[in-house]
Formats: structure tokens, C-alpha cells, sequence
């Protein structure tokens, strides 16, 4: 990662009235794999496409190997890609798809079979090499989209939703495999996804965005333990929040004073960096983080807060809670089922929602 | 309904191997002799003039036609709509009219000649109505429409995507077109040729007006011995020769793509 294979500086696209992709500056290493994250109308495809040279920046430059894409034609570019619906050539074989490439730029036929048939045996597909893409299942038309790029080697792969028309066992396989035949080639993957957990999965490093413009850049588990903002930290799954101020600093903890709650408790929290005395913060809290207990002190959490389930939900691997902290604040509590003998908790049931002070992220505002 | 389509053509046949009566009528007694007039040098080569021109047609429109189907195809869903109701309204109006009006603006004084020697471009006036390249515009001009509306069909059903991926794979613009654009698109394109090839080798308004005595095509021919030699079975032999010709094209060509559809074959 000492150098930066990819560069984009304060890239710009306008489709018509919108701003799809407003002001973006990413740097990818070589060799790494790099997901952009975000909803849909994120940005993160066209963006993609711009990489990719279907679209051209409005404003700023992508460089490639230090080498500016302004001028270049996609069929020119050291990059590949994986579309999202694999859009492989329907009147060609598996081996035709993936020799394509390779015929274009003219490489002697015993080298093209060669290197056909190793990527091939890489996605397990050499036996069915003579099929049409139309008699293959979904799972095998990915391995061939991902071969029929790959074989390229190119300097980047890119990679459109590569698992979103996956089901989910399949994606969940993908996401090991994907990420396994990135460490083998060695290649940069920069992938594309509005899933996190298969973001959070696969990559070196995540970006997220939101219409257009870039929210947050770190290793999964920056993202994860430290959202940079509400709206990274809700779609990554932290979904439930509180308003606060923060009461009183002690070394690295702080008690925040939960405002919008009866009685205004306070909670035991981590200080968040550029907070002190008086500041105004959120208090987010996974769902999966959280203890439920119908007794008061039972054991030895830092903070403590009565609620009321008002919906239980069994979801298999365990049970899914809707928590109510007053009327209009609801939190979400996911228990697994680990053991057998664990309580349930019924609508209507008063409880108390238990946590430690390192569960918590706390944003100031 | 088959009696409805099949008795007019069972008479035809039937006819085509009577003779002609000494005043035009029909003569009932069977021989192959209009077969064996048909094979004469001059009839033939009406039969050969009248393959080319249909076939250069053929070519023509393909080459005009794609462009712009795939124009169309490619544009915005509210615009296609309107484009292709573009393509259609000549439809509205009666193709003779339309090549009458075609009449005019070749003629030696007609708009084509006024408009390229009032640019400086010519001197004197081209001499293109009754001529065989003014049987090939009227060709043309009548039925792109036939070969644009498949065309559109097939490119409309393409994927952008496929197009963008062999773009993505390093074809340079015409691999493009040659190796994916064109195979995905085969069967619009057979549907147009067919479409424009067949009503052209029969064409009998547009040579009749635009190509005068020069210009005879097998459509003509018919129309000629039906109407003013009123030599009906000799005609009806005609047209027959003319729809086996046809048939037999389709037969081999269907023959050829069975046999090269097999799965596994392609490469």
C-alpha cells in the first residue's frame, strides 16, 4: 500500500439536474481490496463506470498507474469489470466468453488457451467450459464473469454488486471465494455495494458514501467501531440511538445525560474525541450488543434503562425485539439463542436494556 | 380461411399450364411449354436483373437501416416511440403517389438536378429517372421501413451492458459490431432482409414508373403479359418460377442455420 494504484481527485458527474457523484477523492493501493458501500443513488456505480471509462467526469481526473484516464476509451483501459447481471455474450461459450478479451488484443491461441484453461480450473468451471452462458446456473455465470475479466490481468478489477443476484448461502460462499481469488491474483479489486456485511467481509478498506459525496474511509474495523456519522453508523446496522449531553468527563469515559428520556438518567459512555463538558452527542447502540433482564442489577453492566418489549420476533438463530424506551423511542434488541434454557420475553413484558460503556459509540455533534 | 388463400394460387397453378387463346383467353390444355419459355436468354436475364437489383436493394437498406435502428433502439423510451412513428407515416399515404412524387424530384428539370446545380456542385443535370439506379431509391425509399422495424425489435432487446462489456474486454469499435452487436442482432437482421428482398424482386409500381423500358424486373414481366399481351398462362408460369425461386432461397438458407445452430458448435 505504498503506492496509490487508483486516484481519484475531486471527481464530479451531474446526470442532468442531479449531482450523482459531487466532488470524490479516493486513493486505492495496489493490491488492495477496496468496496465503496452506500444505498442506491449513492453515487457508487457511477462512479464505477467513470473508473471503468463509460463515463466521463464532469469536472477533476482518475488515474490509473499514475496515468491520467481523462483521454482514455474504456477498451484502453488497464481495467476490467464485473457487471452486475454478468452481462456475458450469449451466443458464445463459457471458454468464447472468457478468450474474448484476450482474442482482441491479439494473443497468440496457444497462449489464450493456456491461460483459458488455468482460470478455468481457479473457478472450477473447466468441465462445463463448452456450454452457453443461458445453461448455466447463477452461481456459475458469476465464475464466468469474474474469469472472463481475470484472465486480462488486468491492472484493476472492478466489480458492479458482484453478489447482489446471488442467494443467500451462495453469497455467503462468494464472499470467501471472492475474497480468497483476490489474495491469489493479487490484483486490485475495487467492488461496489450497498451490502455491508459483504463489504465488511471482503475488504482491506471501505468507503461509504451518500449521494455522491464520500462520508467515511477506513478498514472494516474502523468503520465498524467508529462511525464517523449518524448515517454511516445506521448503515452499517447501528440502529439504535439516543440524544445527550455530556454531564461530566472522567479520564476517558464521559456520563452522558439522556435528554429526551423521563427523568433524564445518566449513562456511562466513551468520551468521543473533541468532546468535553456540556457537549451535545448521540449515543448509538447495536441491536446484537444489548442484554435483556426482567430484574433490576443482576449483574454488573454500566448502564441500565427500564423499557417495555412491544414486539418479539423468533428469527431461528434467536429472537428479535422491539424495545420501547418512552413512546417514540424504540430500540432494537437482537438476542441470539446460544443457550437453550435463555428467557423469553413476551409483548407487554417490562424489562431493563443493559450495556457496557465500550458498547456504545458515542458521535458529538 | 386456407381455401380463402389457397384457391386463388390453385388457379394460378392451374393456369400456368393452359395456353393462351388466339384472343387472350384461356386455352384449357396441359403442357409445360410457358415453363420452357420462361427458360429463355431473354426472360432469364429479366429474372437475373431483377435478383440483383432486389439484392443491391437488400444491402442497401441493411446498410442504411441499422444506424438508424439502433439510433432508435438507443434512445430515450418517450423518443423511440415518436421515431418510430416517423419511419411509419409514409405508410399513410399511397405508395403510388409516393413514387409519382419521386418522378419529380429525379426528372431532368426535378428537384435533385435544380438542388445540386444550384450548389455548384454539377453542371449539367444527372440523367437518373428511368435507370436502374432510380429503380434502387424508389427500392429503397419503399421498403426501409420493412427493415428498420425488426432491426429496432432485435437492437432494442440488446443489452446495453453486453455491448458495454465487449467494449470493456479491449474490441476496438468494429469488433464490437462485428462479434456482438451483429450476432445478437441476426435474427432482426434475417427478418429485414427477408422482408425487403421478397417485395422487391416482385416489385412491379416502382420499375414500372422510375425505370421505364430500361429498367424490367420480373414484376413487370408479369404485369406485362397479364395485362397487355394477355397471355395469362404464360404469366401465371412466371409467377410461379418467381415464388419457387423465393421458397427455394428460404429453404437453403433455413437449411444452413439449422445445421450451424447445433449447441457446442459455435467455436
Amino acid at each position: 500500500m505504498t503506492d496509490n494504484h487508483v486516484e481519484l481527485r475531486d471527481v464530479v458527474k451531474r446526470h442532468g439536474a442531479t449531482l450523482a457523484v459531487d466532488g470524490l477523492s479516493l486513493e486505492v493501493g495496489r493490491g488492495e481490496f477496496f468496496s465503496i458501500l452506500g444505498p442506491s443513488g449513492a453515487g457508487k456505480t457511477t462512479t464505477l463506470r467513470m473508473l471503468a471509462g463509460f463515463e466521463r467526469p464532469d469536472q477533476g481526473d482518475i488515474l490509473i498507474e499514475g496515468r491520467s484516464m481523462r483521454q482514455v476509451p474504456p477498451n484502453h483501459r488497464p481495467v476490467n469489470l464485473v457487471f452486475q447481471h454478468y452481462a456475458l455474450f450469449p451466443h458464445l461459450t463459457v471458454a468464447g466468453n472468457i478468450a474474448f478479451g484476450l482474442e482482441m488484443r491479439r494473443v497468440p491461441t496457444a497462449e489464450i488457451q493456456d491461460r483459458v484453461g488455468t482460470i478455468l480450473d481457479m473457478v472450477k468451471l473447466r468441465p462445463k467450459q463448452d456450454r452457453l452462458p443461458a445453461q448455466l446456473s447463477g452461481g456459475e455465470q458469476q465464475r464466468v464473469a469474474l474469469a472472463r475479466a481475470l484472465v486480462n490481468r488486468p491492472a484493476v478489477l472492478l466489480l458492479d454488486e458482484p453478489l447482489g443476484a446471488l442467494d443467500q448461502q451462495l453469497r455467503l460462499d462468494m464472499q470467501v471465494e471472492l475474497k480468497a481469488i483476490q489474495e491469489q491474483v493479487g490484483i486490485t479489486f475495487i467492488c461496489v455495494t450497498h451490502h455491508q456485511e459483504e463489504a465488511l467481509t471482503m475488504s482491506d478498506r471501505v468507503a461509504v458514501m451518500n449521494h455522491g459525496r464520500l462520508l467515511q474511509v477506513g478498514s472494516p474495523q474502523e468503520i465498524y467501531e467508529t462511525p464517523a456519522s449518524l448515517f454511516v453508523a445506521n448503515f452499517i446496522g447501528i440502529s439504535n440511538s439516543l440524544r445527550g449531553r455530556i454531564d461530566r468527563v472522567d479520564e476517558a469515559n464521559c456520563l452522558v445525560r439522556a435528554v429526551d428520556l423521563a427523568g433524564q438518567p445518566t449513562l456511562l459512555a466513551r468520551l468521543p474525541a473533541g468532546a468535553g463538558e456540556g457537549s451535545p452527542v448521540t449515543l448509538l447502540l447495536r441491536p446484537e450488543r444489548l442484554c435483556l433482564s426482567s430484574e433490576v442489577r443482576r449483574s454488573s453492566y454500566d448502564n441500565e434503562l427500564p423499557a417495555r418489549i412491544s414486539k418479539a420476533i423468533y428469527n431461528g438463530s434467536g429472537m428479535q425485539y422491539q424495545v420501547a424506551l418512552s413512546d417514540d423511542l424504540v430500540w432494537a434488541a437482537r438476542l441470539s439463542n446460544s443457550s437453550s434454557n435463555q428467557k423469553r420475553f413476551l409483548p407487554g413484558e417490562a424489562v431493563f436494556i443493559r450495556w457496557n460503556a465500550d458498547e456504545g459509540v458515542v458521535l458529538s455533534e | 380461411m386456407g381455401a380463402f388463400f389457397f384457391l386463388p394460387l390453385l388457379l394460378v397453378l392451374v393456369i400456368s399450364f393452359a395456353s393462351r387463346g388466339t384472343y387472350g383467353g384461356v386455352e384449357w390444355s396441359f403442357s409445360l411449354a410457358n415453363y420452357a419459355t420462361v427458360a429463355d436468354p431473354l426472360y432469364l436475364k429479366i429474372f437475373l436483373h431483377s435478383l440483383v437489383l432486389a439484392l443491391v436493394a437488400t444491402v442497401l437498406c441493411l446498410v442504411l437501416g441499422f444506424p438508424l435502428a439502433y439510433y432508435i433502439a438507443r434512445l430515450p423510451v418517450r423518443w423511440q416511440g415518436v421515431w418510430l412513428l416517423l419511419v411509419m407515416i409514409p405508410f399513410w399515404t399511397n405508395f403510388l403517389v409516393r413514387t409519382y412524387a419521386w418522378i419529380f424530384m429525379l426528372r431532368t428539370e426535378g428537384l435533385l438536378n435544380s438542388l445540386l446545380i444550384g450548389s455548384g456542385l454539377i453542371d449539367k443535370p444527372l440523367e437518373v429517372l428511368f435507370s436502374d439506379t432510380a429503380v434502387l431509391i424508389g427500392l429503397v425509399y419503399g421498403y426501409l421501413p420493412f427493415m428498420v422495424l425488426p432491426l429496432y425489435a432485435a437492437i432494442e432487446r440488446l443489452p446495453r451492458s453486453v455491448v458495454e462489456a465487449a467494449w470493456d474486454l479491449y474490441a476496438p469499435a468494429w469488433a464490437v459490431f462485428w462479434r456482438v452487436i451483429l450476432p445478437l442482432t441476426k435474427p432482426g437482421v434475417v427478418a429485414g432482409c427477408i422482408l425487403v428482398f421478397i417485395p422487391s424482386l416482385g416489385a412491379f409500381i416502382t420499375p414500372d414508373l422510375l425505370g421505364g423500358a430500361r429498367s424490367m424486373m420480373v414484376g413487370n414481366l408479369i404485369q406485362h403479359e397479364y395485362l397487355v399481351v394477355r397471355d395469362w398462362p404464360f404469366g401465371s408460369a412466371v409467377s410461379f418460377v418467381l415464388m419457387g425461386l423465393v421458397l427455394t432461397g428460404l429453404m437453403a438458407y433455413l437449411r444452413t442455420e439449422e445445421t450451424m445452430n447445433k449447441p457446442g458448435e459455435e467455436r
